[in-house]
Parts: structure tokens; C-alpha cells; sequence
């Protein structure tokens, strides 16, 4: 089959020989993938940033695909069904999974506890393969896996199994009261998305900042809210004070994480010499511009190693920090309905549609932010829809 | 298999004993106080430990590395990519030491380097020469960075011209 093998930094190439995966599991369904995206956070591990990235992994942790074998255990999907397939690899069953934290699962990931398994992300992440192929393993099958409504265009589904409830969560972590100001940081598509998702939660002002025009032009009008470019700015902390009267917002949203531009040392430090977890350049922005009492929500990725965080800010202001990786299947009954009665459009985001076949330009195009890529969407040629 | 280092064992019964001689033990421990989000669902048993059915136990037949801090494989892991080489060592030592440690993340960083050489290697000898160009997706950037693209050929071109006048002119001086 062909699949997605990445070879290092910068370099990945499509295979055309990949094994076909096999049910290891009786919870196992192998399913062939219909839809993947490229996301934020697989530039993470293409920049070669995320420990324990082995090279021959295949990538890919938003995808939907059509069941075309199930385990012995398995017995709420069956062949044929179509599923979006979110990108926890959760259990249902252990501790974190009962208090719907799926992805905090403990019985999906040997290589480390801080985080679950996450389809195609690094073996930090479990050492799973990711659905940038043609047929993809995907344990735990009648736990995550949600049948796609009959009604649902397979490119809205396909941003459910992260884009949009990653986006959301971070709205919702930020415990927005009603006629708050919300500010993002980042507007790639997760930005995006928790910027529209702030006015759900009653948002009465959302703000997002980033450096690339094509993108706050696009979530303007996709989030209707307010975007401003950071480089014209001798310094956006003391913007985003003036801009709320020298209070701060009320909700700051980290939805960059370890690659943030903007803080040259934060940025050497963090992503060229890699002596700690990332460059926190776009939490220190929140941490310093929230209001005092505020909260700080973060969804973008860091690395496991330390960070240099403004933590001394964080006691001084009585900030709450909270962060996750999104509870997708928590978040999933909502967002369909959210999808169903046209509050969000996620496919709207979508602006490259790519051949599997082309993944390596797929990301270097995405990586170098070439013709004004917000969202990349990789189809098999193997896919019927 | 389990890398059960002496760990400290959990106490069977840490809250049974029962606090009730402190004065006010409890009265504000009302979970709908509790704003940690998402609420968590405790039962009296989640304190002690695995006390949640597990799922079948998948079959280990290629070598898996756990975290230290597990006393345990989960029930379910990816077999993808087993530990080889030099590289592989490397990620065993690394597993040595837990996940708070720098000595766990920063040689398996130099471990995913190391990797990639022997991925190269891998490749030729097999045969296969790996395609840069391709790899790198620099046809995107031919076709949408054009000006990026034509400078980075011609910077190259420039280095590649200059070492090669650099070896010849060596080459000359050593002949004289
Ligand atoms: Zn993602
Ligand atoms: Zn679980």
C-alpha cells in the first residue's frame, strides 16, 4: 500500500510497497483512510523536534476511513462502516478514560505517562502508524471510532477528529463567562477555530495574533473577530494591554506552541538548539497579557523537555493554566450537532487538497506557508469518496 | 519483562484509617467545589491504584521500550519501528531514566539524528538513492516560491563553484 515514510528533517517521501497493517489486538480494526490531513503539529515532528520520531514512521492523526476488518473484540463497528477516527488512542476503560480524558489514556502508550498513544506521532506518542496511507491499524476500535452521519460532508468529518474539537477545548479551558475578551495566539487552523469557538462560550471581544497576513485575513472573516500581525509591533504584550484598557484579556489562548517565532533567544533556544521543550515565545504573550485572576489555555504542542516560562508572572497574577490534548470523543456529540445546524463550517479551512501521492510537497508547502496554505487535506487514490 | 525497581507499593488502604480525630476533617471537601475541569468522576477505588478491568493484554513479539515509570506495559501498544542499530542502543540507554529526566529526552533526540544517517545508509544499500529534491517537496517550492527557489540553486551553485576553485587552486599550489 502506499504510505508516508518519513525520513528526517524536512524530508519524507510516500513508499509504495508499506505493509498492509494487521489486527495485532482483538480490539484492532484496520480501516481503509478515505481523508487525512497534514497538521500543525505534524510540522512538529516533520522539523524533526519531537523525541523518539523514528525515521520510516508514517504520520497522520486526523483521518476518517471506511472498516474493512475488525478484531475478535470488537463489536459496535463492523465492515463498511464509514468512521471519523479521533486522534486519542484511548481504552474506554482505565482511570483517564472514565473522567473522558481520552487523551490521557494509561493503556495505550509504553514509552511514556505523560501523554497517551496518538496515531502517527513519534513513538513518544505510543509508536503507532498514522493515516497518511492507505490503510491504517486503529486499536481500541469500538472506543474511539464515531460512524459519520449519512448527512456529513467527509471533509467536515475529517477536521472533527481534532481541527475543531482541539479548537473548541481551548475555548472551553479558558472558562469564558459571557462579554469576556478572548485573546488567540496563532491563527492556523486551530487558532481559527478557537477563535469561532470563543463566541460559543459568549465571548463579547476575540482577538487573534499572528505574523502571517494571508492568515489573520482569513480568520477575520472565517471567526469574525479581530486580527492583528505581531511584526509591526514594537511589542504585542503592551498592544494587548492598551487594546483592554491596561487590564489584559480576560482569556489568553496558547495555540502555537514549541515553534513560535517572535522572541529570537525563546526561538534559538527552544527550536534550533533544542535545550528546552520548544520556543515558548507565544505562551509567554499569553501568560503576560491575560488580566490578573485570568486564565491561560493552551493546546499548542510542546516538547517534553523543560521550558523557560514566565512561571514567577503566573504566582504573581494568580493566573490558572490549563491545558490538554483535546478529549475528542468527549467533545464529538456536541460538534456533530455544532456541524449539523451550520454553527461551524470546518471544511471551509480547507485549502489544499493533495494526491497521498504528494505528500512531500503536501508538506513543504504547509511547512513554508507557500500559497497562502491553511489547511492540507492528503486523499489516496484508493479513496471512493 | 516489568521493570518493577523496588518501586514504592501503594497503600492498600491510604484514606480508610479515617481522619475523623482532626477537627473539621472533610467539611468543605464537597466535590461540586471542585473546579478542576473536565470534574473529575472519582469512585473510592481509582485512589488505590489499577482497579479498572483491563483490556485484553496485547502479545509483546517485538522488543517494546517502556517508560520507567510505568510498572507495566499498557494493554495496547504500536509495534512499528522496533529499536535497531546503533541508533536503538542509544534509545535503550535512554529508556533507562525516567521521564523527568534530560538524560530519557536528550539522547534520544541524538538518538532520531543518528537514525537518520542509518536510514541513508539503509537506502543505499538497497539501492536506492535517496531523491532530496523530491523528499524535500522543492518542486512546491519551485512552482510557488520561485524567486526563494531560483536564489537557493543559484546560492548553491555559487558554494559548489567556489569549493571546487578552492580544491583546484589547493591542488595547483601542492603541484608546484
Ligand atoms: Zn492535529
Ligand atoms: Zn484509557
Amino acid at each position: 500500500m502506499l504510505a508516508m515514510n518519513y525520513r528526517g528533517p524536512y524530508r519524507v517521501r510516500v513508499d509504495r510497497d508499506a505493509p498492509i497493517p494487521e489486527i495485532e489486538h482483538p480490539e484492532d480494526a484496520i480501516v481503509r483512510v478515505l481523508r487525512s490531513c497534514i497538521c500543525g503539529s505534524d510540522l512538529h515532528l516533520y522539523h524533526g523536534l519531537v523525541p523518539d520520531t523514528r525515521v520510516g514512521s508514517t504520520f497522520g492523526h486526523e483521518f476518517i476511513g471506511e472498516v474493512v476488518e475488525t478484531g475478535s473484540s470488537v463489536h459496535k463497528l463492523k465492515v463498511g462502516d464509514r468512521v471519523m477516527v479521533p486522534f486519542n488512542i484511548a481504552c474506554g476503560k482505565c482511570a483517564f478514560c472514565r473522567q473522558e480524558l481520552y487523551g490521557n489514556c494509561h493503556e495505550s502508550n509504553a514509552q511514556a505517562t505523560a501523554v497517551g498513544g496518538i496515531f502517527g506521532y513519534s513513538h513518544t506518542a505510543g509508536g503507532y502508524n498514522g493515516g497518511q496511507a492507505e490503510f491504517v491499524r486503529v486499536p481500541y476500535a469500538d472506543v474511539g471510532p464515531t460512524v459519520i452521519p449519512e448527512w456529513m460532508d467527509p471533509d467536515d468529518a475529517v477536521l472533527l477528529t481534532d481541527v475543531v474539537p482541539t479548537g473548541y477545548q481551548a475555548a472551553e479551558m479558558g472558562g469564558i463567562l459571557p462579554g469576556d475578551t478572548v485573546v488567540v495566539f496563532g491563527a492556523g487552523p486551530i487558532g481559527i477555530m478557537a477563535a469561532k469557538s470563543a463566541w460559543l462560550f459568549g465571548a463579547g471581544r476575540v482577538i487573534v495574533i499572528d505574523n502571517l497576513d494571508y492568515r489573520l485575513e482569513f480568520v477575520q472573516k472565517f471567526a469574525q473577530c479581530e486580527a492583528y500581525n505581531f511584526s509591526f509591533m514594537e511589542d504585542p504584550v503592551e498592544f494587548l494591554k492598551k487594546a483592554t484598557d491596561s487590564l489584559g484579556a480576560d482569556v489568553c489562548i496558547d495555540a502555537v506552541g514549541c515553534e513560535a517565532t517572535g522572541n529570537t533567544l525563546n526561538y534559538i533556544m527552544g527550536t534550533k538548539l533544542m535545550l528546552q521543550g520548544g520556543s515558548t515565545t507565544a505562551l509567554h504573550w499569553a501568560i503576560n497579557s491575560v488580566k490578573k485572576g485570568g486564565i491561560v489555555s493552551i493546546v499548542g504542542v510542546y516538547g517534553p523537555i523543560d521550558a523557560l516560562v514566565p512561571i514567577g508572572n503566573v504566582v504573581n497574577k494568580g493566573i490558572t493554566i490549563r491545558a490538554n490534548q483535546a478529549s475528542v470523543k468527549r467533545l464529538l456529540p456536541r460538534l456533530i450537532e455544532h456541524v449539523k445546524n451550520g454553527v461551524i463550517n470546518p471544511k471551509e479551512i480547507i485549502t489544499h487538497r493533495i494526491p497521498l501521492e504528494e505528500a512531500a510537497e503536501g508538506y513543504h508547502i504547509f511547512s513554508s506557508k507557500l500559497d497562502s496554505c491553511i489547511k492540507t487535506v492528503l486523499i489516496p487514490p484508493s479513496a471512493t469518496i | 519483562m516489568e521493570n518493577n525497581n523496588n518501586l514504592p507499593a501503594v497503600p492498600s488502604n491510604a484514606l480508610s484509617e479515617g481522619y475523623s480525630h482532626i477537627k473539621g476533617w472533610g467539611i468543605d471537601a464537597d466535590l461540586k467545589n471542585d473546579p478542576t475541569y473536565p470534574i473529575k468522576r472519582r469512585t473510592d477505588e481509582e485512589r488505590f491504584g489499577y482497579t479498572w478491568e483491563r483490556p485484553a493484554q496485547q502479545a509483546r513479539d517485538v522488543e517494546i521500550l517502556t517508560s520507567t515509570e510505568r510498572n507495566n506495559l499498557p494493554a495496547v501498544f504500536g509495534t512499528t519501528l522496533p529499536p535497531s542499530g546503533l541508533s536503538g542502543a542509544i534509545r535503550r540507554f535512554a529508556f533507562k531514566y525516567s521521564e523527568s529526566d534530560y538524560a530519557h529526552w536528550l539522547p534520544l533526540m541524538l538518538a532520531d539524528r543518528v537514525g537518520v544517517a542509518e536510514g541513508i545508509i539503509s537506502d543505499l544499500s538497497r539501492g536506492h538513492i535517496p531523491d532530496y529534491f523530491n523528499e524535500r517537496g522543492w518542486g512546491a517550492e519551485m512552482e510557488y516560491n520561485r524567486k526563494n527557489f531560483l536564489l537557493k540553486v543559484a546560492a548553491g551553485a555559487a558554494v559548489a563553484t567556489a569549493i571546487t576553485a578552492l580544491l583546484i587552486y589547493r591542488k595547483r599550489q601542492k603541484n608546484q
